[in-house]
């Protein structure tokens, strides 16, 4: 049992250098998509609400603050990602010349 | 549902989370990343509701049922000018969320779902409790400060008081004191608790309030990335690894993000939350005469230029200019024009707030060029346009070393062989600086608002 602390923070340490890896190549123009994709993927915590608000037996108090924090979590997500979609829909390249213009993919 | 295959799900969720933030780097496939980054959350949300940790389903339904009603009418109401009020409001929802999480796991039965019915909580979960609800808390009233400047509620510049520093040290101190004191004897019930959130929230005002609204793409992705690092520490609370994965990577996108923002105005991240740099006034004060333009002389200047870039500022989303902005470009390029776009990394409230916004009046986004990309042209640009902008074309950033932003590099737009700058009347931009360029031997300035004046320019173009 001592060892969990352990595992996670494993898992966080590789989480966090591939984050650094994943992100530091993205290009101006999505600074906005990607910071509010990100941030409806912060809304995970939601995962963490359900177990709260749904666990049998911890008191009332404990299960209205997870159900709170369902509300909050389930904001985040759906609001996030619906409107980076809407954001993302509105990003269109040139439509007549598509030449060689852009060498990056 | 075991353990087994709610964990193999929550793995598969990351994997999705990864793929989707990668897809997030290219514009061609940005909008297919942040659809498999929604299923990953969907896989995730089902499978913990399908979790033997679920059993009570009614509190969920009702408030996961109203979360999805706000969320989608927020998503879909709001105006793309309001996007960083939107994305703050986003951040601080997510803290808040982590901060009850971690609250609710000091409760026994709450821990890594039904089985982990520990009467006491042990130190480890009473740490990663504190800090979810330190950087939660932080997370959530920062960004409502944030939301308040960006929406004008508050005042947006920066707020300064004499001991500002003293009070935000006094305040982190007390904050780390009672923590210690609650970390010693956790209880759901300790007046430790109540002290650390109380502060914690506090703190996030005072963090936020000396920051100017110039400044704003840093806190706002500060803050997106706290949220990330409050989910990753609820689930150190409750031992949950998809919250980990899932809340660095997160905190990582948006300690770049921060930094890049922070490159983009020459200024360290201590500087930029510490030293409340929309209030100082300093630098050379600039004298000369202006030379202003009507809107029939600058629609024939640009009839006859062969290349124009536009270069748009916080001014453009005020007045809501985007769309004139694009038919005017069109316009010229009918008439055989090389028209781009400049944008500078912090023109704006938040990350890429002019793209946004210039896509939304569906400008291409290949014809968006970044700073690094036009500067080495510019002395073949016709005409530079500026609307809105003011600190990231400011000379003064190159040329005088006394200028509070002496160092930060800007749009060259005096090296244009023109340059129109568009403006309501002769204030200085946010940062109180005077801006050299408007007295420079080649700059015209229109007068006016942004909107108006680009329409009366189409129109005199179409005659």
């Amino acid at each position: 049992m001592e060892l969990v602390p352990v595992y996670l923070a494993f898992i966080l340490a590789l989480s966090i250098f591939l984050g650094f890896e994943l992100i530091s190549k993205v290009p101006a123009t999505l600074h906005t998509p990607l910071m509010s994709g990100a941030n409806a993927i912060s809304g995970i915590t939601l995962v963490g609400a359900l177990l709260a608000a749904g666990a049998d037996g911890p008191g009332w108090l404990a299960t209205l603050l997870g159900a709170a924090a369902v509300f909050f979590a389930t904001v985040n997500v759906v609001g996030g990602y619906l409107v980076t979609d809407r954001m993302l829909g509105m990003f269109k390249k040139r439509p007549d010349k598509q030449a060689a213009e852009k060498p990056e993919t | 549902m075991t353990d087994l295959v709610v964990n193999l799900a929550y793995l598969g969720a990351a994997v999705l989370f990864v793929l989707g933030l990668k897809m997030l780097g290219s514009p061609s496939t940005a909008r297919r990343g942040n659809a498999l980054s929604a299923i990953g959350m969907l896989i995730a949300v089902v499978a913990t509701l399908l979790s033997k940790g679920v059993v009570a389903w009614h509190w969920i339904a009702i408030a996961a049922g109203a979360g999805v009603v706000v969320g989608a009418l927020a998503a879909r109401l709001v105006a793309m000018t309001s996007m960083p009020e939107m994305v703050a409001l986003f951040n601080g929802s997510g803290g808040i969320a982590s901060l009850l999480v971690g609250a609710a796991a000091l409760f026994p039965g709450v821990i890594g779902g039904a089985a982990g019915a520990e009467t006491a909580v042990s130190t480890f979960t009473a740490v990663t409790v504190l800090l979810s609800v330190m950087i939660g808390g932080v997370t959530f009233s920062g960004s409502i400060v944030a939301w308040g400047k960006l929406a004008e509620v508050l005042p947006s510049g920066a707020v300064l008081f004499a001991g500002q520093r003293l009070v935000n040290g006094g305040l982190l101190a007390a904050l780390v004191a009672c923590g210690v004191c609650f970390a010693l004897a956790p209880a759901a019930d300790s007046p430790y608790f109540v002290a650390v959130l109380v502060l914690a929230l506090a703190l996030g005002v005072l963090a936020v309030v000396p920051i100017g609204g110039a400044d704003m793409p840093v806190v706002i992705s500060l803050l997106n990335s706290y949220s990330g690092l409050a989910a990753c520490a609820a689930g150190f609370a409750i031992n949950n690894n998809v919250l980990i994965v899932s809340g660095s990577l997160v905190g990582a996108a948006g300690i770049i993000l921060t930094n890049i923002m922070c490159k983009a105005m020459n200024r360290s991240l201590a500087n930029v939350l510490f030293s409340g740099f929309g209030a100082t006034r300093a630098g050379a004060k600039v004298e000369g005469e202006v030379k202003p333009i009507n809107a029939e002389d600058a629609s024939l200047i640009l009839e006859a230029a062969s290349a124009v870039a536009f270069v748009p500022g916080y001014g453009m989303a005020v007045a809501q200019a985007q769309h004139v902005v694009h038919e005017l470009g069109e316009l010229l390029e009918e008439n055989g024009c090389e028209v781009s776009y400049a944008i500078h990394p912090v023109a704006g409230r938040m990350p890429g707030h002019m793209n946004v916004l210039l896509a939304e009046a569906s400008v291409p986004y290949d014809q968006l060029v970044e700073m690094e990309d036009i500067n080495p042209r510019m002395a073949n640009i016709d005409v530079a346009v500026v609307i809105g902008a003011n600190d990231v074309v400011n000379p003064a950033a190159r040329e005088d070393e006394a200028s509070p932003i002496y160092g930060m590099p800007v749009i060259n737009v005096d090296h244009a062989r023109t340059v129109f700058v568009l403006k309501r009347s002769m204030a200085s931009g946010f940062a109180g600086i005077d801006n050299p360029l408007f007295f420079g031997a080649n700059t015209r300035m229109l007068f006016g608002d942004a909107k108006a004046s680009i329409s009366a320019v189409i129109a005199s173009l179409k005659d």
